[in-house]
């Protein structure tokens, strides 16, 4: 899971302790504002009051001051106390950032409780009693959504179903044990009568357990985030920490109801198994249905970007809530609904809503998470409270035990079955990592029972529970994890060859499953794989991107990246991989003798150190005057993103230049500098430039065939022209050639122009049409003009014939 | 299915003590080899061919081929038979164990090896240990199921893809070198994230799966 919170430069410590000292001072005051209307609202209740009695006593009233200023707090109430809260959680998680150390000690849950609690303790002191509470509607339909929605949407699909019976097993299995340990032993303490709690009856002891066993998503997120271990076990533990509250849902309704009446039948039993089975799949189910209808919708909406983000998010929005309304795990769709539309909306929505999307869950869930674990400081410092020494003790250590338990007993079954054995420490990190959190409390502050003291026996309990495993377990599992060098995750991104080996991978053990004549794991996502390629890519994903096959789509993905991050990052350095590398795809190219009549590959002749750089600097100052000249729009007018579309139409035409017919007279060497990483993406940046085409000065483009362009899985019509954005790279390959744009403008006229060479750059160099954004291509124009070169004897030729006339 | 010795693990403890096979499963195999081949003592590639399930599979010549390579038998020899025996299956097959919880990290390392050699031999199609640019690319194109219009694609790919191995096997390669093919220790090398150990394998079972005929 990508870390929610951004790494900041530790700052200096006297200046950070300066500015956490601000900081507090605003939230200080800013609690005040928040508290301070409480009073005003009494006040002005009473100004009220005193005003609509003396309306009806006297129908002539008499004339007031007209009110200059005046104050009227209940309009904006709820609003402004919801956006305090919010700022001032937000400005906590800042300043904790502000203090380097706390943050790498501490995890972020516990300074937030802590805060909560401080905040709890002040206004105790003030004498105020009404505070936002963490009550279960707020929770379950406003602040958890968007934490569950942004674990859903981003779960890593191949080892969350690659590990789906682990997890299921840990889910089921290991919440049920939990359940009826955790609540049959502590019935047993409870008929301890030193302990005073003779009255808990067996079914509200298991209903108890049930609420207490789950292990909680929002704790887990909140601490695995910072430690870093590997895949295998966040995934494990995070899906079941998901996974789980199915049946946390059906227990606790299961006991809440039977608590009532005392008795269980074996009915009762058996109709709480099926529940659970419907509640489970019918989440999943709920949440498939509005992930292939959220899918659906985003095919349509190339013509209204704007709004994609919000499809995604309202249609999850309400999976959630449909499911909540039948009772079924509102969780379960939620996950469901991401994860299935995940695919299909990221081939159809564009590069910046996808950016929005990811942007937008991580900042409401971050909000959420803080809010959480604020509220419950405070809802600890303000609940009722009824302390039982032996209870709270006995759940603590109960708990503990019965995770440890439960996770051994669960992996030695499924060690049978794995294939990929899970060793001691695994278990180990998996038994400490079962934290407990706010859904525990708020399901405990939802009990309806008669006995509320029973009631805050419980809710103390859970609280406490929560307590010890955030800020123990929590705290701990860093050093430990340390200390047990426990295999951290994999920072590097995938690479294209581990992408073609894993693809092979997939299709060799298919293969050899079939030779072996078994129907295993592979042979069915095999078939899963292409019945989702054959009919449901169909369906869902707009245009050409359907046939797009899996290598392509991620090959795609990698150099668009590459290609945007190479642009923004000015031109003035090399691809992003960090391999200082000299390796360039000459390199790799089988070399054959240079004027050999097939002259598909070639060495490329060197260009002299001095003009490149001169080469450099002017590619480069180019850059920076372009760049002020971003076209702005008003988000009515977002048809023609500038950027993006640019750089895919420039991609497209790009590639229809790579298929046209290599001309063979075409012997322009030009002097073409040791390329640094040269390869496709690098081209493709390049030529987002409208400078200079495929380094291959052979594929020029000459007369603009409109071959249909096989290769343009985005095929979109070209609204506008091409923009005004020259992104330029200061690349150390000269601009061989043609201003593509220029090019493009003149496309419908089949201009059969060899390119740059032969004639004199009549067509290519001098632009007819040119924008005004397209000044500065004047300058490498010339520069192209001077490096074309016609006649064959290119190669040492077009060293030297390099003029450069100063632009400025 | 014909009367197959049941007893061919118990027969040839060598083949236990070779592939690392339990007697179970070998015989399971074996009843499965006998399948495939009619009730013959080998196995040629028309049967391997056959296998309808495998009409799908992009790279199924490949895989049939890796069989019949010589060089998966752990011999030193290379070139390719014409029709294999079931000790030379077995052999084959056992490269997709997976690995034990009790193999020690030296082990877990050479079985990792043993994986990846065995993908090498499938891509380094003439044997001269290198796998080329064109060899590469031959398995990018299938991976794809190319009709003519993926082949540029594919070439780009696989220039990246071998652009990506050269620089992070041999970092400073002058403007006129020429990188000739990935070697076995740099195909290590690329692969190093991908823990074949536990990725490459397929759940051998011990009780036999009853197909009548070909599945």
């Amino acid at each position: 899971m990508p870390s929610r919170m951004g790494a900041r430069a530790p700052a200096g410590f006297g200046r950070s302790f300066w500015e956490l000292g601000l900081l507090l001072l605003l939230a200080f005051v800013l609690l005040q504002g928040s508290v301070f209307p409480y009073g005003a609202d009494a006040s002005s209740q009473h100004a009220k009051d005193g005003c609509s009695s003396t309306h009806e006593g006297k129908p002539n009233r008499t004339k007031k001051v007209f009110p200059v200023l005046s104050f009227e707090y209940d309009h904006i109430k709820t609003p402004f106390e919801v956006s305090l809260w919010v700022l001032f959680a937000s400005l906590m998680k800042l300043g904790f950032h502000l203090v380097p150390r706390l943050s790498s000690i501490v995890p972020e849950s516990c300074l937030l409780i802590v805060v909560g609690l401080l905040v709890g303790g002040l206004s105790k002191l003030i004498g105020e009693s009404e505070l936002p509470k963490l009550d279960s509607g707020n929770f379950f339909l406003v602040l958890l959504p968007p934490i569950i929605l942004d674990a859903g949407y981003f779960l890593p699909i191949r080892p969350f179903m690659e590990n789906l019976g682990t997890i299921l097993m840990f889910a089921v299995v290991g919440t049920l044990w939990n359940a009826f340990f955790i609540g049959s032993v502590l019935f047993a303490v409870c008929q301890i009568p030193a302990a005073g709690l003779t009255h808990l009856g067996l079914l509200s002891c298991l209903l108890f357990g049930s609420i207490i066993s789950a292990v909680d998503p929002v704790a887990v997120l909140a601490v695995f985030e910072e430690i870093h271990i590997n895949e295998l076990l966040h995934i494990l533990v995070f899906g079941e920490s998901l996974l789980n509250d199915a049946v946390t849902v059906v227990l606790y309704h299961l006991f809440e109801e039977f608590s009532a009446f005392g008795t269980v039948t074996v009915l009762d039993g058996f109709l709480g198994v099926i529940s659970f089975l419907i509640v489970a799949f019918g989440g999943v189910l709920v949440g498939a249905i509005y992930g292939i209808l959220a899918a659906f919708t985003s095919r349509f909406t190339s013509h209204m970007r704007v709004i994609e983000p919000l499809f995604v998010f309202v249609y999850s929005y309400i999976a959630y809530l449909s499911a909540e309304l039948f009772h079924l795990s509102g969780i379960m769709a939620l996950i469901a609904c991401g994860a299935v539309m995940r695919p299909y909306v990221e081939a159809n929505i564009s590069h910046k809503s996808h950016t929005t999307i990811k942007y937008f869950l991580k900042m409401w869930s971050s909000v959420s998470e803080t809010l959480i674990f604020i509220l419950l400081g405070v809802a600890t410092v303000g609940g009722p409270h009824n302390w039982n020494w032996i209870f709270v003790t006995s759940t603590v250590f109960l708990c503990l035990v019965a995770r440890v338990i439960g996770v051994i007993g669960l992996t030695f079954i499924i060690n049978k079955f794995r294939i990929v054995k899970l060793t001691t420490k695994d278990q180990f990190i998996v038994a400490y990592g079962g934290l407990r959190g706010a859904i525990a409390f708020s399901l405990g502050f939802l009990l309806e029972v008669e006995d509320e003291e029973m009631r805050h026996i419980f809710l103390t309990a859970i609280i406490t529970v929560i307590f010890f495993t955030v800020f123990v377990q929590g705290m701990t599992i860093k050093p430990l994890v340390e200390l047990l060098a426990v295999k951290k995750k994999q920072e590097a991104k995938r690479s294209i060859n581990e992408e073609i080996h894993i693809q092979f991978l997939d299709h060799l053990l298919t293969g050899i499953e079939d030779i072996c004549g078994h129907y295993g794991h592979h042979h069915w996502k095999d078939k899963m794989n292409r019945f989702n390629r054959k009919y449901v890519k169909k369906c869902l994903i707009a245009g050409e991107r359907s046939k797009e096959p899996q290598l392509i789509a991620f090959y795609h993905k990698l150099e668009f990246k590459q290609a945007i991050q190479l642009v923004e990052s000015g031109g003035g350095g090399k691809l992003s991989s960090a391999l200082p590398s000299t390796v360039s795809i000459q390199n790799i190219q089988p070399k054959k003798p240079p004027p050999a009549p097939e002259p598909r590959e070639r060495v490329l002749p060197q260009l002299p150190k001095s003009r490149e750089e001169e080469i450099r600097k002017i590619l480069r100052s180019n850059l920076q005057r372009t760049r002020q000249r971003l076209r702005s729009y008003n988000r009515h007018t977002l048809v023609a993103d500038p950027y993006e579309e640019g750089l895919n139409d420039l991609l497209k035409k790009q590639k229809m230049f790579e298929l046209e017919k290599k001309i063979k007279e075409m012997n322009n060497y030009l002097s073409v500098p040791v390329a640094t990483s040269d390869s496709p993406n690098l081209r493709r940046a390049r030529l987002a430039s409208g400078r200079q085409t495929d380094f291959k000065p052979d594929e020029q483009q000459n007369g603009k065939k409109q071959t249909s362009d096989p290769q343009a899985y985005n095929v979109k019509p070209d609204p506008v022209e091409v923009p005004t954005i020259q992104v330029e790279l200061a690349s150390p390959q000269s601009p061989d050639s043609v201003n593509i744009l220029d090019e493009f403008r003149k496309d419908k006229e089949k201009d059969e122009d060899t390119g740059l060479t032969m004639k004199p750059p009549s067509g290519p160099s001098a632009p007819p049409r040119k924008q005004s954004g397209e000044e500065d291509a004047k300058d490498p124009q010339k520069l192209t003009r001077c490096l074309s070169d016609p006649g064959p004897s290119a190669d040492e030729g077009a060293a030297g014939k390099i003029e450069f006339h100063a632009h400025r | 299915m014909g009367a197959a010795p049941t007893r061919i693990g118990q027969q040839d403890p060598e083949l236990v003590e070779r592939t690392g096979f339990s007697p179970e499963q070998i015989n399971n195999l074996h009843k499965r080899f006998l399948q495939l081949s009619g009730n013959k003592d080998t196995i040629s590639r028309e049967n391997l061919n056959d296998i309808p399930a495998l009409a799908y599979n992009p790279i199924k010549s490949q895989i049939i081929e890796a069989f019949f390579d010589k060089r998966n038998q752990h011999d030193s020899e290379v070139g390719s038979l014409e029709e294999i025996t079931f000790q030379q299956f077995l052999m084959v097959m056992s490269h997709f164990r997976p690995p034990t919880l009790e193999m020690t990290a030296e082990e877990k390392e050479a079985m990792r090896k043993e994986k990846l050699r065995f993908l090498f031999n499938m891509h380094d199609t003439d044997g001269d240990g290198k796998i080329t640019l064109e060899e590469y690319r031959k398995v990018v194109e299938e991976l794809l199921s190319s009709g003519s219009i993926e082949q540029e694609s594919a070439k780009e790919i696989t220039d990246a893809a071998m652009l990506e191995v050269a620089s992070t096997n041999v970092p400073h390669m002058g403007p006129e070198d020429f990188y000739e093919g990935i070697t076995f220790e740099h195909f290590e090398q690329i692969l190093k994230g991908l823990e074949m150990e536990s990725r490459m394998h397929i759940r051998f079972l011990d009780t036999a799966t009853v197909h009548c005929g070909k599945s």
